[in-house]
């Protein structure tokens, strides 16, 4: 499974989004897709046990989490060496 | 800079007003429950309800430290009157540090500059209680106008109020957690009263529920997103300006306090009355408040002009902190005040002696109900889940 498969099927799980997490656009903003401030940290949770990585607090933010391309380019800063 | 800024000629202009005029109707205020008409004037006429706007814009461009030291000194002599000026000024800050793109935002703080006019919020609902990141209601654009009506559970100052800033849903399809705010203007909208503010404490904040109906124009929707104006301006805003006037309770609860001590000290000279111990201890509680008041004040002061700006205010770190700060001085108030009236004894007890610590007691009461610590603490466990740097 691609990396962006895994962050959907995370978000399915964990998101509470109200829109569906497949067909959901890489770019769509997921806060207004439904994402809660509260979800956000099991969607992190989530991420970080599946790829076996912990953010830093510096990714933190709002807008990391704001799609799923921007979670996409955090976990693959992570996960390059 | 701090020191300068906690001490200037703003702070004085407070101490006056809250000597002159908020003490002298503070008692009345809170006995009979209403809005501290007299103090609110006398900050309008001080040119403090635009403290916040920009100086390009004709206001004083205040800053937080500066901000929450007029806060403190306003807090001593009227809690009510400080709520309502804090409270105030967390709406003008959300419209100068999220509206000033917008030509009507511009437009409207040069006529908060010259008007004074009176800023209320409504950001509780009934539905969602406390839970100011989620609305029921949303407003509905048609063209250019909108319609956006809220069944509030707490309105502080409502009738008194000449607009009301209102969190709601971006469109009747957005999910909850998906908000704007709009500015709403006195004329544009109508307000039920639905409830009674017969409470406690913080009396004179007039805040009973109310079923608000409006229309307008759909420039006065606040751009951006709220989640954004959440995080980097009402939260902190509120946090720090309710701690800062919540330290003003504290620090007039001292001050009667000591004097009580003092009077008992004259009256036995040689002799270090016992109370005096416990004064050393509550002295040492309101240092370390006063500190964190200070502490956080100018550490969210650095982050906005810092290169950074409001990005760093995003963080979860500035959010812990927020949270530690609200829960810590809105528990240490009550903790304070208490321990002044033991010290006063039966004159801090009673409500017409000089050292009556009644009022400060109950308007304290109110200070973890405002946003629940509970659910406060909530967010705060939630975000230790993923913050390292704890
Ligand atoms: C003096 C004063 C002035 C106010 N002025 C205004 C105003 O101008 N505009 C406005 O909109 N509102 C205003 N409010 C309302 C305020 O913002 C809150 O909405 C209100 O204090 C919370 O009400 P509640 O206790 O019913 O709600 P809730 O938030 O529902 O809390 C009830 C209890 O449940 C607990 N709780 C709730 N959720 C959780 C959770 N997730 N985890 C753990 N515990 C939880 C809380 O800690 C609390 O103990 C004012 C309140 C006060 C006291």
């Amino acid at each position: 499974m691609s990396t962006t498969d895994d962050i959907r099927q995370i978000l399915k799980a964990h998101g509470r989004l109200s829109a569906d997490a497949d067909t959901l656009a890489e770019d769509a903003d997921l806060y207004q897709a439904g994402l809660t401030s509260h979800a956000s940290v099991n969607v992190m949770l989530g991420l970080e046990g599946q790829f076996d990585i912990e953010f830093p607090d510096r990714m933190l933010k709002r807008g990391v989490f704001g799609s799923i391309a921007s979670i996409r380019d955090a976990i693959e800063e992570l996960t390059a060496s | 800079m701090s020191n300068d800024a906690s001490q200037g000629a703003n702070v004085e202009l407070a101490h006056r007003i809250g000597s002159e005029i908020a003490a002298v109707h503070a008692a009345e205020v809170d006995r009979n429950a209403r809005f501290p008409a007299e103090a609110i004037a006398a900050l309008k006429d001080a040119r403090l309800l635009s403290a916040l706007v920009p100086q390009e814009l004709g206001g004083m461009g205040m800053k937080m430290v500066e901000l929450t030291a007029v806060c403190t000194a306003l807090g001593q002599y009227c809690a009510a009157t400080a709520m309502v000026f804090a409270m105030h000024q967390i709406q003008v800050a959300c419209i100068v540090r999220h509206g000033l793109g917008s030509e009507f935002f511009r437009q409207y703080c040069r006529e908060l500059v010259d008007k004074q006019l009176l800023i209320g919020s409504i950001t509780s609902e009934v539905g969602v209680g406390g839970d100011t990141r989620s609305s029921i209601c949303a407003v509905e654009v048609d063209g250019d106008r909108f319609v956006l009506n809220k069944d509030a559970t707490t309105v502080s100052y409502g009738a008194h109020a000449d607009e009301l800033l209102v969190t709601c849903r971006r469109d009747l399809a957005a999910a909850r957690s998906d908000q704007v705010m709009v500015l709403v203007r006195r004329g544009q909208y109508t307000l039920e009263q639905t409830s009674q503010w017969d409470t406690l404490g913080m009396r004179g904040t007039c805040s009973p529920g109310f079923k608000f109906r409006s229309r307008g124009d759909a420039a006065q929707i606040l751009p951006g997103d709220y989640a954004d104006s959440s995080g980097q301006t009402m939260v902190p805003y509120s946090h720090i300006l309710w701690s800062g006037l919540w330290l003003g309770i504290a620090s007039d609860a001292m001050s009667r306090a000591a004097s009580s001590v003092r009077a008992e000290a004259r009256r036995n000279p040689g002799t270090v009355p016992p109370t005096a111990l416990r004064l050393a201890e509550l002295s040492n509680t309101l240092q370390s408040m006063r500190s964190n008041v200070h502490d956080v004040a100018r550490d969210c002061q650095e982050l906005q002009e810092s290169a950074e700006g409001n990005e760093s205010l995003l963080t979860l770190g500035f959010a812990l902190k927020m949270n530690n700060l609200k829960i810590s001085c809105s528990t240490l108030v009550v903790q304070i005040v208490h321990q002044a009236l033991l010290i006063c004894g039966i004159q801090g007890y009673k409500n017409d002696s000089k050292f009556s610590l009644g009022r400060h007691l109950r308007d304290a009461h109110s200070a973890q109900l405002m946003i629940g610590n509970d659910r406060i603490y909530g967010r705060s466990a939630s975000m230790l889940l993923v913050y390292k740097d704890a």
